[in-house]
């Protein structure tokens, strides 16, 4: 093995022998619980606090809301299982299981659209109490989030169609897949303590 | 070849595929049903006084399933777990301390 190689080897692990970015994601991730645990936290606290409404219980659409936490689970369905086609080394499956998790995430970014529009419709805005403040803070930075995901996925959907993902990169659909995960476990807090907590 | 590339093919030789297609989606399921009994419960006004508990008991093992299994967790080296749950706790603790401070002692002084 050349120098050259042995010094991007070391690059490419800590010395606990762990790859470098996934230390680094998960390390991001944990840091990430903290940013959402301080959203969650503010709409907790300041939960009953609104003098005036609408209130959650006369704008909160739970069957909806189901159906959204429903779509955002089959996405982290398909992401690992586009994360197994990208490691057996199937272009097509990889291909198949990223489009799915673009479909499913754009679907819940459909949802929380509708939602959002509909409640300002019923004339809750980020100004009109507390309730509203931090809610639309707190569900509009997970929707960024997915966001996020969703940009993420259409890129690597391209390279996987173009052949240019191959089990050599599956490390960068872990990560990817990572993100994705973590987006979906902020959900199922969020879901329970927001919508079925009320 | 590069950083990921490397990483990756040492992640292959270590195991990378952590589980079958039909234990994911076994997984998905169980992820699913537990969806449905979540919003089967908010429905039910006898279970009312235990709605809390028992939804947080639900989440927490949706919550748990994905990160083990989905992100592999259970699976790869305890640092990530680590790494994940340090983070976790804090901010775990931050809720529960915020939401004592404000609702519940205030309830307390009278």
């Amino acid at each position: 093995m050349s120098m050259e190689a042995t010094a991007a080897d070391d690059h490419d692990y800590t010395s606990t022998g762990l790859p470098t970015w996934k230390v680094g994601f998960w390390t991001f991730m944990g840091s990430e619980c903290l940013f959402f645990a301080s959203l969650i936290s503010t709409y907790m606290v300041y939960k009953g606090a609104s003098t005036t409404g609408p209130f959650p219980a006369e704008v909160l659409n739970i069957p909806l809301t189901s159906i959204s936490t429903f779509v955002l689970l089959m996405s982290s369905t398909a992401m690992v299982l586009a994360l197994d086609g990208v490691q057996r080394g199937s272009r097509k499956l990889a291909s198949f299981w990223l489009a799915m998790v673009i479909v499913l995430g754009g679907t819940f970014l459909g949802f929380q659209v509708y939602e959002f529009t509909h409640f300002v419709h019923e004339g809750l805005t980020i100004s009109q109490n507390v309730f509203g403040s931090s809610f639309f803070v707190l569900t509009g930075f997970h929707g960024a989030h997915v966001t996020v995901g969703v940009l993420w996925m259409t890129i690597l959907f391209t390279m996987s169609v173009r052949g240019k993902l191959t089990p050599a990169d599956a490390l960068k659909v872990e990560i990817a897949g990572l993100y994705w995960h973590f987006v979906d476990i902020v959900w199922i807090v969020i879901f329970t303590l927001i919508y079925l907590l009320q | 070849m590069s950083n990921f590339e490397v990483a990756a093919e040492a992640q292959v030789h270590e195991g990378g595929s952590h589980a079958s297609v039909g234990f994911y989606w076994t997984i998905a399921g169980v992820l699913a049903v537990i969806t449905a009994v979540e919003v089967a419960i908010f429905y039910i006004d006898a279970l009312a006084p235990a709605l809390a508990p028992i939804l947080l008991t639900l989440s927490a093992v949706k919550f748990a399933l994905v990160v083990m299994f989905f992100m592999h967790l259970k699976f790869d080296s305890k640092i990530f777990t680590g790494v994940f749950v340090a983070g976790l706790s804090i901010g775990a603790f931050v809720v529960v301390a915020l939401i004592m401070l404000y609702h519940f002692l205030p309830r307390l002084e009278g």
